[in-house]
């Protein structure tokens, strides 16, 4: 039995709650010169949590597992906007609102996930019921 | 928990977006007005925006809009023969304002589309943060 099943999802949600702020960001500040528009991308925290390796070393049986992705810190970059504008603001509201929107859905996946995990352990729970 | 740092660079955005649409207004009520001096005319302002950071999210590259000044337009003023007019100077002159009504309107629904964008923001993340709390349920 996984020890800690709910990990990897609230992971997911954590970096998608990130994200969800820096799109923010992006779109509030389209009309402020000079601005530049920033993103954050999934592979990295995968590639960070890949780099860190899997779990920490064990030296007693009953230590607990450590959970794969603990670090959060992905890197911002900025976007490089299709158009050139007069004020040095690089946020394509466009583009920005399509990413919001995808990160939206993929944070509620996860939600979805973390739900259909909750109602198989109930049903485990309850016996059935 | 950054979603709900999503309200305040939203709310921060829609504020900035309210004064530039009362600029507007203000522009564009003045759009019309004369003076005899030209220092005295009104002169169209426009609001400029900056991007606060660090101190309202504490983390790097995220923040959200404030208002950096007020910039009056340094467009010439439009000059009028106008000897019967009562503020005209002794050579019978007056100044019009340098309001360009054309781009108060193009201002105007600039800051209205990108205030209801704020206004979107808020409402997903919003439906966002009520389905976490209804986690299980």
């Amino acid at each position: 039995m996984d020890i800690q099943p709910f990990a990897q999802h609230e992971q997911a949600l954590k970096f998608r709650a990130l994200r969800n702020l820096v799109l923010t960001s992006n779109i509030a500040n389209a009309d402020t010169p000079n601005y530049k528009a920033q993103d954050i991308e999934f592979s990295d925290v995968l590639n960070n949590a890949r780099a860190d390796g899997l779990s920490m070393k064990k030296t007693r049986d009953k230590h607990l597992e450590t959970v794969a992705m603990s670090t959060l810190n992905p890197a911002m970059k900025y976007r490089i906007p299709t158009q050139p504008t007069l004020d040095g603001n690089t946020v394509e509201t466009d583009v920005e609102q399509a990413a919001f929107a995808e990160n939206a859905v993929q944070y509620r996946a996860s939600l979805a996930f973390l739900n259909g995990q909750i109602r198989t352990l109930r049903y485990a729970i309850k016996g059935g019921d | 928990m950054s979603l709900f740092k999503v309200f305040d660079v939203a709310g921060s955005a829609m504020n900035a977006q309210s004064v530039r649409l009362n600029v507007t207004a203000s522009n564009l009520a003045n759009a019309g007005s004369v003076s005899g001096d030209p220092d005295k005319v009104y002169r169209a302002r426009q609001p400029v925006f900056s991007s606060f950071r660090d101190t309202l999210s504490g983390e790097a590259g995220i923040g959200g809009v404030r208002l950096e000044k007020i910039i009056e337009s340094s467009a010439p003023l439009q000059m009028q023969y106008q000897p019967d007019h009562p503020d005209a100077d002794e050579n019978g002159n007056v100044y019009v304002s340098n309001v360009n009504t054309v781009e108060e309107m193009v201002n105007m629904m600039s800051a209205s589309r990108s205030y209801q964008n704020n206004v979107e923001l808020v409402n997903t993340t919003r439906d966002m943060l009520l389905q976490t709390l209804s986690l299980g349920s």
